[in-house]
């Protein structure tokens, strides 16, 4: 099944997974490139978006699967015809006809940026960069069945945090994100939780890379 | 976007209405736009952007040089919190800048339960809600739609309104303000020069008097202002502007597909319903040009529906010669086409059932009243015969769900007549058990009681409304007769229609009300969430109105009528005639089966009624 890597920035970081979905199935027809049809009651196009991102997040590796109907167009055609039929903010990188397996996706790289209503020290820096290399870090987790207590710690690969402004830090992250998956909204949790005098006002997470188990990057 | 609204978004639910940039959405270059308009819309994104009347309008005011159209909704209240907390200001969605900055706020109002919506957004705006505090030549709020048809109560709020389909007369508006606005006009010598434009009413030219009981005892024109202001309408729809690049939202709204309109008016006659009266002529659009539109609008939005609009699809006679072109380009290109408000005739089962292959939906009725007498009495040439036969047919042919809405408080209603839907109810699940071939899962009947609410403009517009107690009663009274398990039955709660009535056939003194409600809370009226009846109650008591005045009371046939003003084409005469025939039981049939000289036909000069 042919695969497209896409970008999510901007005002369109506020749409939502489902909705996505949506303005996909319209661009493709836009585009004027005949999506297959699963079968059942109710057809539905073929696309899906591995690893549902949160709403207000930023991403530069989305994947897209889907199938066309009759024979593909080449790769570099289908991007040219989406991106023309796309909306500010989602642009298709590239396409390639087959890609690897979804669930061998495992971590990802993100970068989590703390906006303060004041300035930053290095001590801010110094003192979240400890908070993170505790041994634990136990957090209530908000799941299908319930809430439960969750270790964040082993589910950090790296992280590194680095001043990012006068009122601004950032935290660069490689987390599971699959199998477990760790929401990159739980680092920003932590430091609520622990550091109450260094929450930030505003976090703003991207999503930069993923990987496969081997630390491969994901296609 | 500022850093504030960044910071709240992601707080709200459904952020991406706030946001624009969808597909399709006009930005332009602000050093070369001369007039700012925002479209407003008094309720949410969903309901708004699901507006055909919106989004004509948009792409012809967008298609003005030098004029930049922008789209503004009411905020959902988490929203307005953040708002109100952080004093960030009614924003719109293209250039996020605020309202303040328009020359010109177009709201279109369709529903009585918005006006306090109206109010709320200027509020949140920052600007005076009053016409008579706005003082520059900037902020001119002006107004559409079917409301326009009875302003009254929101005549202090509104510096003119415009009757009527605004193809035409909104850029003859906004070209006489461009003008106004390089010669530099007061305010007052641009409503003055507004109001001759055709249409255009301007509230502040008009003096209502009362007499002591209450009612209207003259309406006084100032400033030479006409007597009567009679509704635009468009002559030929085959030529008239039809938006087929049209914003596709990013995110779900309402009405999630691609429309077309296939024709304007109504043939029926339907006594209680205003817009059967109120948007005649009948005037059509030809199936060549109906089927272009529909082929650029699914090719521009990428919309995997789309469905053709009017006030009763089965009516328009070029409905063969359309889906027959559309049912082969849907069925290629995996559109569902969807026609709503067929009749219950021969072709339209033929139809229903060819479009089957594409989806299947359920089975909707709207007989309105449960007895053939009370059906003759509003008009609603819908016999239980047709209603049965279809149900066969669908039964037979595999549906085993059914909709059926009716109205409680019809004038002349009787226990017989609410007993009748019952009745009707109960004979429709003898024809499922009869004639269903697929009786595992049962039958669904979903039946719907509204609260009828008297509308200007129509037969029905001197009636009493019945008491919410009375009302209550009769919802009881058939609730108890209905025995199957099959049934589900909804009726809607009193207190809103009640509200809707006050409106509907209001007058000016009521904008004290919508004013002092909306300044206690009153917003999105028409949502449950928000809908504070308590509130509209509490507004009546303070400003001396008794609700009873507007509904109960009935007005008098000789009474002057707060919508007097206004000219929909169809005569007062025509409208009593209709009245001493809906109470004598007599039926006047459709208009193909002869003119019943309603009037309407007069506002056309270049074509005829194609009734």
């Amino acid at each position: 099944m042919p695969r497209a890597i896409f970008e999510k920035t901007g005002n369109a970081i506020y749409i939502s997974h489902l909705d996505l979905m949506r303005v996909f199935q319209r661009a493709f027809k836009r585009a004027g490139l005949q999506l297959t049809h699963t079968q059942g009651f109710s057809p539905r196009p073929s696309v899906s978006i591995a690893l549902p991102l949160s709403v207000g997040v930023e991403s530069h590796c989305e994947l897209l699967d889907f199938d066309l109907e009759g024979e593909l167009p080449s790769c570099e055609e289908i991007q040219e015809r989406l991106n023309g039929a796309l909306i500010e903010g989602v642009r298709v990188l590239s396409v390639y006809s087959e890609g690897g397996k979804q669930r061998d996706i495992a971590f990802l790289d993100c970068a989590v940026t703390l906006e303060y209503d004041r300035c930053v020290t290095d001590g801010d820096r110094e003192e979240i960069s400890g908070l993170f290399k505790r041994e634990s870090l136990m957090l209530e987790k908000k799941g299908k069945n319930g809430t439960k207590q969750q270790d964040i710690i082993p589910l950090i690969r790296k992280l590194d945090v680095v001043c990012a402004g006068d009122r601004k830090i950032r935290l660069n992250a490689q987390i599971c994100c699959l199998n477990p998956a760790l929401n990159p909204a739980q680092l920003v949790a932590a430091i609520a939780e622990y550091l109450p005098e260094k929450a930030p006002a505003f976090a703003q997470v991207t999503r930069l890379e993923i990987y496969d188990q081997n630390e491969n990057v994901f296609r | 976007m500022t850093e504030l609204l960044k910071r709240i978004l992601p707080t709200v639910q459904k952020p991406a209405r706030y946001t624009g940039g969808e597909f399709n959405e006009i930005k332009k270059d602000l050093s070369e736009i001369r007039v700012r308009v925002a479209f407003c819309f008094p309720d949410t994104y969903e309901i708004g952007m699901s507006n055909l009347g919106m989004r004509i309008l948009y792409g012809i005011i967008n298609q003005m040089d030098g004029v930049w159209c922008e789209r503004v909704f009411a905020p959902w209240g988490d929203m307005e919190e953040q708002m109100r907390k952080h004093d960030l200001p009614l924003w719109a969605l293209e250039s996020q800048d605020s309202l303040k900055d328009f020359d010109m706020l177009a709201f279109t109002i369709g529903y009585e339960m918005s006006y306090s919506n109206i109010l709320n957004m200027l509020r949140l705006a920052g600007i005076p809600v009053r016409s008579e505090n706005r003082l520059g030549l900037e902020n001119i709020v002006f107004a559409g739609g079917v409301c326009a048809f009875n302003p009254e109560p929101l005549a202090p709020f509104i510096d003119f309104f415009v009757l009527g389909e605004g193809e035409e007369v909104t850029p003859e508006i906004i070209t006489l303000y461009d003008r106004a606005k390089a010669e530099k006009w007061t305010k007052a010598r641009y409503l003055q020069e507004v109001s001759k434009i055709s249409g255009v009413y301007v509230p502040s030219f008009y003096r209502h008097e009362y007499s002591d009981d209450g009612t209207l005892s003259a309406i006084v024109p100032l400033n030479g202002a006409p007597e009567k202001i009679t509704k635009r309408i468009v002559e030929n729809l085959d030529a008239a502007y039809w938006p087929t690049k049209t914003i596709v939202p990013s995110t779900e709204i309402v009405h999630d597909r691609a429309n077309l309109e296939v024709f304007r008016g109504c043939i029926r006659g339907c006594r209680f319903c205003q817009a059967g009266f109120s948007c005649r002529p009948v005037r059509k659009k030809s199936p060549d040009v109906l089927y272009r539109q529909a082929v650029e609008t699914l090719e521009n939005s990428g919309n995997n529906e789309i469905t053709l609009s009017s006030l009763s699809t089965s009516d328009y006679r070029g409905l063969k010669e359309l889906t027959d072109q559309m049912i082969p380009y849907c069925e290629q290109n995996r559109v569902n086409l969807s026609v709503p408000s067929l009749r219950a005739d021969n072709f339209s089962r033929e139809l229903m059932e060819k479009l089957q292959t594409v989806r299947k939906s359920g089975l909707t009725f709207a007989p309105e009243a449960g007895t053939q007498r009370l059906r003759d009495v509003i008009n609603k040439n819908l016999t239980e015969d047709e209603i049965l036969s279809t149900c066969i047919n669908a039964f037979s042919g595999g549906w085993n769900n059914v909709k059926l809405y009716f109205m409680l408080g019809l004038p002349t209603e009787t226990d017989e007549d609410v007993l009748g839907i019952a009745e009707l109810v109960y004979k429709v699940i003898l024809t499922w058990k009869e004639h269903a071939i697929n009786k595992k899962r049962g039958l669904r009947v979903h039946v719907a009681t509204a609260y009828f609410v008297p509308k200007p403009h129509t037969p029905f517009q001197w009636e009493k409304q019945i008491t919410p107690e009375e009302y209550m009663r009769r919802c009881k009274l058939l609730k108890d007769h209905f025995y199957s398990k099959s049934i589900e039955y909804n009726y809607h709660e009193p207190e809103l229609s009640r509200l809707e009535a006050v409106f509907a056939r209001g007058d000016r003194r009521l904008a004290d009300v919508i004013e002092e409600a909306s300044l206690q809370g009153a917003k999105l009226d028409g949502w449950d969430e928000y809908f504070r009846y308590d509130i509209w109650l509490d507004a009546m008591k303070k400003c001396g109105i008794d609700p009873a005045f507007y509904t109960t009371r009935g007005y008098g046939e000789e009474e002057i009528l707060p919508w007097d003003t206004a000219d929909v084409g169809v005569s007062k005469k025509f409208l009593l005639r209709e009245r001493k025939q809906a109470y004598a039981g007599i039926i006047t049939p459709d208009c193909r089966h002869g003119c019943a000289g309603c009037g309407a036909n007069c506002l056309l000069k270049e074509v005829k009624c194609d009734a």
